[in-house]
C-alpha cells in the first residue's frame, strides 16, 4: 500500500503546488481531452514535452512517479495487449492465427494506448500530488457553483466532499491500527483461499463501520453545538484567488493545444 | 530468556521522499518477568518501538531477540504466528477491536485463532471475563452495548485469553476513570506477580511507573535516552522537566521536603506509601529534633 503514491500529497513547494486548485482541476480535465485529441507521433510528443515541463516545474523527482505508476503496470499491459491482439485488421499483417491478428494498425493502436494511459495517470498524479486534498474539495465545489441552476445541493455536496476527504487518512491510521490489532490477535490478513481470505476482512470492516458510525454521530453534535444548521448562506474562510501564473498555464496550453491540432492526422 | 533490542532502528516508508526515521539505534534489555515502563513525549517513538515486539513492525536495521524469536529485517511473516501467541499486544482504546456477536465469542477469537478447540475457547472466555471482574451474565451480550470502560475490559481478556508470556500495555487506563484505571492496574500487576508475565507499559501516568514498573526507559526522538530503575530516573527532576516529562507527585512532594531540610536515608520515596513509610519511621525522633 505504501508504494501507492496515487492520490497522495507530497508537500513541496513549487510553481505547480501554488497554482489555484480550481485552474488545476480544469487543467488536467482538458489536458485528458488533449491526450485524446492526439492521434500522431508527433503529437504525442508535443504532449509528453508538456507532461515533463509540469513535472519539472513541480520539483517533484521523475523516478518517484516511475515507481508510483508501477502497481498500475499490468492494468496496462493487459490492456495493450487486448488492443495489439484484437485490433481490426488494417494496414500490414505481421502475423495471423484463427481470430489473432497482429497487424500494423494494431501494433501503432497498442503504442498510442500505452502512451495515453501514461500520460493521463502521470498528469492526474501530480495533480494529487501538488495539490492538498481540501484544496481539491474547495475547488470542485467552486467549479460545481453553476449547478445550483439545476437544484443540486452544491453545497451539502460540497461539506460532504470536504468531511469526507478529512476523514479519509483518519479512517486509513483507525484501519490500519485495527488490522494490527486483530493480528496481534491471531488474523492471518490476505492468506489463504478466496473465502478464508473474505473471512478475514470480517474482524476489520465490523469494527471500521461501528467506530465510522460512532464518529458521524459525535462529528454531527459537535457541529451542531457549534451553530451549524443547513450549508445555505454560509460564508467562506478559504477564499480562492485566480493568479497571473494560472493564466500563464492557460498561454501554454493553448500554444500546445495549437500544435497538436496542426500535428494531428484529420 | 527476555527481550533484547539489539541497535533496533526503524523508517517508516523506507526509500521514499516521505520516509521518517521513527527509531535510531535503540539497545535494551528486559530480563525474564520483567516489568517495563517506556516512557516519553508524544511522538518520541514509544508506541514505534512496542510494535517490534510482536513484529508489527519489523526492524530496519538491527535485531531484536524475544524469548526463542529473532527478529530481523528479513524475517518473513510466515514464521510470525507462534510469536504473536507468545507476546500479547493491548493497544491504545483497545475497544475499538471488538466485533463479535456476543462477548464470548470475541474472547474466544484469538485462542482460537492460535488452534483452540471452540468449546475449550468458549470456557476459557467466561474464565477470562471474571478476570477483568465482569460476570458471566454478561457472556452472551452483545459489546457494543456496553459501556466504554466495559468494552475495555472485555478487549484485555481477549488479549489475555491467548495466555501470553509477555503482555505489552499501550497507555491501558488512557479515558478511564480513577477507580477502572487502579482495577485495571492492579490487575496487570497481580498477573506480573503471581503468574509471572513480562510486561512491557507505555504510559503518561508517572504514578504507575513509580508504583508499578520495575525498569523505566525513557525515548525522546526516536532514540533511548536513558534507562534504569524507577528511583535512578526520577532522582534528577532538573532532567525530566528539560524531557517535558513529570515526577510521580509523591517523589515531588518528597523534594520540596527535601528543601525544607528533610533527608531520606532509604532513597527517595516515589510512591505516596513509600513516602508514609519513610516519614512514619522519622517520627519519634522529631521531639528530639525540638523544630
Amino acid at each position: 500500500m505504501s508504494k501507492f503514491i496515487f492520490g497522495r500529497y507530497l508537500p513541496l513547494s513549487s510553481v505547480v503546488h501554488r497554482l489555484d486548485p480550481r485552474n488545476k482541476l480544469l487543467l488536467s480535465f482538458c489536458y485528458i481531452i488533449l491526450v485524446f485529441l492526439a492521434n500522431s507521433w508527433v503529437s504525442y510528443l508535443i504532449l509528453i514535452a508538456m507532461t515533463l515541463g509540469a513535472i519539472w516545474a513541480s520539483k517533484i523527482r521523475l523516478g518517484f512517479f516511475l515507481r508510483g505508476i508501477r502497481p498500475l503496470i499490468w492494468l496496462i499491459i493487459f490492456t495493450v495487449i487486448l488492443q495489439l491482439l484484437f485490433s481490426p485488421t488494417g494496414g500490414h499483417v505481421y502475423w495471423h492465427w484463427a481470430f489473432i491478428n497482429i497487424t500494423q494498425f494494431g501494433v501503432i493502436n497498442a503504442g498510442y494506448i500505452f502512451i495515453r494511459f501514461l500520460l493521463i495517470i502521470m498528469m492526474s498524479t501530480l495533480l494529487t500530488l501538488s495539490t492538498q486534498p481540501l484544496d481539491i474539495a474547495t475547488g470542485l465545489a467552486s467549479l460545481m457553483k453553476p449547478l445550483r441552476w439545476v437544484k443540486v445541493p452544491v453545497d451539502t455536496l460540497a461539506m460532504m466532499l470536504s468531511i469526507a476527504l478529512r476523514f479519509v487518512p483518519t479512517l486509513m491510521d483507525e484501519a490500519q491500527k485495527i488490522m494490527n490489532a486483530q493480528r496481534a490477535r491471531g488474523v492471518d490478513f490476505g492468506e489463504g483461499g478466496l473465502i478464508k481470505q473474505a473471512k478475514s476482512l470480517i474482524p476489520l470492516m465490523v469494527p471500521l463501520f461501528m467506530s465510522a458510525f460512532n464518529r458521524a454521530e459525535d462529528l454531527s453534535t459537535a457541529m451542531e453545538a457549534r451553530g451549524y444548521q443547513d450549508s445555505e448562506h454560509r460564508s467562506q474562510y478559504r477564499i480562492l484567488t485566480w493568479q497571473r501564473r494560472d493564466t500563464v498555464t492557460w498561454l501554454i496550453f493553448g500554444v500546445g493545444l495549437i500544435l497538436i491540432l496542426i500535428s494531428r492526422r484529420w | 530468556m527476555s527481550i533484547w533490542f539489539k541497535h533496533v532502528s526503524y523508517t517508516y516508508q523506507a526509500g521514499t521522499p516521505l520516509a521518517t526515521a521513527a527509531l535510531t539505534d535503540v539497545s535494551l534489555r528486559v530480563p525474564d518477568h520483567g516489568y517495563l515502563a517506556i516512557i516519553g513525549h508524544t511522538g518520541s517513538g514509544k508506541s514505534t518501538l512496542i510494535q517490534q515486539l510482536n513484529a508489527l513492525l519489523k526492524p530496519t536495521s538491527g535485531e531484536l531477540v524475544i524469548d526463542d524469536f529473532t527478529i530481523t529485517p528479513q524475517t518473513t511473516n510466515a514464521d510470525l504466528k507462534p510469536l504473536r501467541r507468545h507476546v500479547g499486544m493491548v493497544f491504545q482504546f483497545p475497544e475499538s477491536q471488538l466485533f463479535e456477536e456476543t462477548i464470548q465469542k470475541d474472547i474466544a477469537f484469538g485462542p482460537q485463532n492460535f488452534g483452540m478447540a471452540p468449546a475449550d475457547a468458549a470456557a476459557l472466555a467466561i474464565e477470562m471475563l471474571d478476570l477483568v471482574g465482569l460476570d458471566e451474565s454478561y457472556a452472551q451480550r452483545s459489546p457494543f452495548e456496553l459501556s466504554g470502560g466495559q468494552m475495555r475490559r472485555v478487549a484485555i481478556a481477549g488479549v489475555l485469553a491467548m495466555h501470553p508470556q509477555i503482555l505489552i500495555l499501550d497507555e491501558p487506563t488512557a479515558g478511564l476513570d480513577p477507580q477502572g484505571r487502579q482495577e485495571m492496574m492492579t490487575l496487570f500487576d497481580r498477573l506480573h506477580r503471581e503468574q509471572g508475565l513480562t510486561i512491557v507499559l507505555v504510559t503518561h501516568q508517572m504514578e504507575d511507573v513509580a508504583t508499578y514498573a520495575e525498569q523505566v526507559a525513557v525515548m525522546r526522538q526516536g532514540k533511548l535516552v536513558k534507562s534504569g530503575t524507577p528511583q535512578e530516573i526520577f532522582a534528577d527532576p532538573a532532567w525530566l522537566q528539560a524531557n517535558q516529562l513529570a515526577v510521580p507527585r509523591a517523589a515531588q512532594f518528597a523534594q520540596e521536603l527535601t528543601q525544607r531540610g528533610f533527608s531520606w536515608p532509604a532513597g527517595l520515596p516515589l510512591t505516596a506509601d513509600a513516602l508514609a513509610a519513610q516519614l512514619a519511621a522519622q517520627w519519634p525522633q522529631r521531639g528530639d529534633r525540638h523544630v
